[in-house]
């Protein structure tokens, strides 16, 4: 049995099913991301988990025991809240005390366990502050240091980085995922920040509506999506509607110019193409790669990659490329081509649903 | 601009004309005990009468009363409705209201038609009158800890504390409450106030307290009932004065990092 498992688990808010046969098998010391928009479940999952919410259906075992009906302080299992949640009439050291003399420890293991923690959070200078005297990082990793201290056996992150500010926040989640492989703790975090969940996880849970979509590595889940919301969640993509040409050869017609996939397409009629931005190259007329021609629309410059709009018929498509100091790029308004692999096309049916989200997805990119 | 200014000094001027000279006539009045100079006889024959400190210390003991039963009463209830029945908050807040709506005279009449009379006879017990002060005392009471518990993140509090093994002793005892001491100071101290002036419950169940006496008191003698006045009018400012202070200490040591 895997160290935390979720079985069939369903939470029903009246009619309504916010999560739907959740099952998952986490191994000790894992860290994975439930990773989804807002509303799909991943924050109800993880407080049925840590116990504030009861399970309509379905089983939850935490190292071999079902907690399902256990009560949230029986269940061994530390949380790191959005809003810190730190006790503000304490000071650092008193918040961590906090689990440990519930817990009852003796007085001289308290004070030793506050120093390690503080140590492993750096912050053993601050240890006397209030959580009104820190900053949101600071509260946030004496927030952490207070849920390890009592050596819980599941750690459960909710969201913890998105009140803060940018640099504070890559710089924590570095931290974040440092402490973890130190403490070998098994870890839930929950995030709507994929490139959180990409760098930080073992593996990820891809959700939406209550369901899985798709568990898997960070790898997997970017490079090779099992559903068409995990393509169109998952980085940034470029749609296109296709006609399929010849679905044996995986001949497909974009806006009147031939693209072909890696393999043969299942579909007939029309069909939807996927492109990453990153897949597509600037004029390289590589042989045996897909190429089309379009018009430079647009040139946005994001720090380590510019991102270019290129018109192709009716559609815009976006390609990265990596910064450089004498990077040359062509006007905006001339004639570019694009060429990209037969393997980065990814192809999927054409679906209403599909459609609405793509709709949403391309507002986002 | 600085007519404008000169304006509203003004009008803070005469508002506090308004409130400060029939206080000071009041005070001058009670300075006048003694004939034909100024004196604080009238307090000293105030302090002087057994019946005073009889009837303060009984009130005293009836405000101590109503607070501990009233916050017992009223903040598992008000915890209850922010973490478990939040729909029930404008029934509360509602009926909170009442007691300015019910004048007291009706509430006493009410309290003596339902308990004198088996199988609740208490009409003659202390409780009666505790139980009826906590009614009128309840709209304050439930106002500073409903403000107290807005002004804490009550819900991430007591799960964080959950989460670390805590009991709902220790929640309450070592996280809400520690939270809430300055709204838990002002609901007593509104109390206290409130207990300590109250007439129409204290005469009609016959306790003497101090509220009857300062009527009796008023009714009977010129200069002593001014005295009283001044006097507690000064015990109602110090307790203000006492809730600004811990306020601001507290404020500055546990409560400013509440967001």
């Amino acid at each position: 049995m895997a160290f935390l498992e979720l079985n069939g688990v369903v939470k029903r808010f009246g009619r309504n099913a916010v999560v739907d046969g959740f099952s998952l098998a986490v191994r000790e010391g894992e860290f994975v991301s439930f990773l989804g928009g807002s509303g799909c479940g991943k924050t109800t999952t993880l407080r049925m988990i840590a116990g504030f919410e009861t399970p309509t259906e379905g089983t939850i075992h935490i190292s071999g025991t079902d907690v399902s009906g256990l009560a949230p302080n029986k269940r061994g299992v530390g949380m790191v809240f959005q809003n810190y949640a730190l006790f503000p009439n304490m000071t650092v050291r008193r918040n961590i005390a906090f689990g440990l003399k519930v817990a009852k420890w003796r007085p001289a293991e308290i004070k030793a366990r506050i120093e390690e923690m503080l140590a492993l959070i750096h912050m053993e200078e601050l240890g006397d502050r209030y959580p009104h005297q820190m900053s949101g990082g600071q509260q946030q990793r004496a927030s952490l240091a207070r849920a390890l201290a009592v050596k819980p056996k599941v750690l459960l992150l909710d969201e913890p980085l998105s009140a803060l500010d940018a640099k504070i926040r890559a710089m924590l989640r570095t931290e974040i995922r440092a402490i973890q492989q130190k403490t070998g703790i098994t870890t839930i975090y929950v995030t709507h920040d994929q490139e959180e969940a990409l760098s930080l996880s073992d593996r990820i849970v891809v959700m939406q509506s209550g369901r899985i979509e798709q568990v898997g590595t960070p790898f997997e889940i970017y490079n090779h999506p099992a559903t068409p919301f995990v393509a169109s969640f998952i980085g940034n993509l470029n749609i296109l509607e296709a006609a399929v040409v010849d679905p044996a050869l995986g001949l497909l017609s974009v806006e009147g110019q031939e693209v072909r996939a890696a393999g043969p397409i299942g579909g007939s009629g029309r069909i939807k193409l996927s492109l990453r931005p990153e897949m597509l190259s600037l004029n390289d007329g590589v042989p045996g790669a897909n190429s089309l021609n379009g018009t430079l629309s647009t040139i946005v410059f994001l720090g380590s990659i510019v991102r270019l709009g290129i018109r192709i018929g009716s559609r815009e498509l976006s390609l990265d490329r990596f910064n450089a100091p004498h990077l040359a790029l062509p006007d905006v308004g001339s004639s570019v081509t694009i060429s990209f692999p037969r393997e980065a096309c990814l192809v999927s049916e054409l679906d209403s649903s599909a459609e609405t989200r793509d709709s949403a997805i391309g507002k986002a990119v | 601009m600085s007519a404008r200014r000169g304006w509203a000094w003004l009008w803070l001027f005469l508002g506090f004309l308004y409130f400060f000279i029939p206080l000071l006539g009041t005070f001058i009045f009670s300075l006048h005990g003694k004939r034909g100079v100024l004196s604080f006889a009238a307090y000293h024959r105030v302090f002087a009468d057994p019946l005073f400190i009889e009837t303060f210390t009984f009130s005293l003991q009836m405000a101590i009363l109503t607070i501990i039963v009233g916050l017992c009463l009223i903040i598992p209830t008000v915890i209850w409705i922010h973490l478990r029945a939040p729909w029930a908050k404008p029934v509360v807040e509602t009926f909170s209201l009442l007691p300015f709506v019910i004048p007291p005279i009706v509430l006493v009449f009410g309290l003596i038609r339902m308990y004198s009379a088996p199988p609740f006879q208490l009409v003659s017990s202390r409780l009666l009158l505790v139980a009826g002060y906590v009614v009128l005392s309840f709209p304050y009471i439930y106002r500073s800890v409903d403000a107290g518990l807005r002004a804490i993140d009550l819900r991430g509090l007591t799960e964080a504390a959950q989460s670390l093994g805590a009991g709902w002793g220790t929640i309450m005892f070592k996280v809400v409450l520690p939270n809430m001491r300055v709204s838990l100071l002002s609901a007593a101290f509104l109390t206290f106030s409130i207990v300590i002036g109250e007439l129409t419950l204290a005469v009609m169940l016959a306790w003497p307290a101090f509220g009857p006496y300062m009527a009796l008191v008023g009714r009977d003698l010129a200069y002593e009932p001014a005295a009283l006045a001044i006097l507690s009018f000064l015990l109602t400012w110090g307790l203000i004065g006492l809730i600004q202070f811990a306020s601001r200490r507290l404020a500055g040591s546990a409560l400013g990092g509440t967001h």
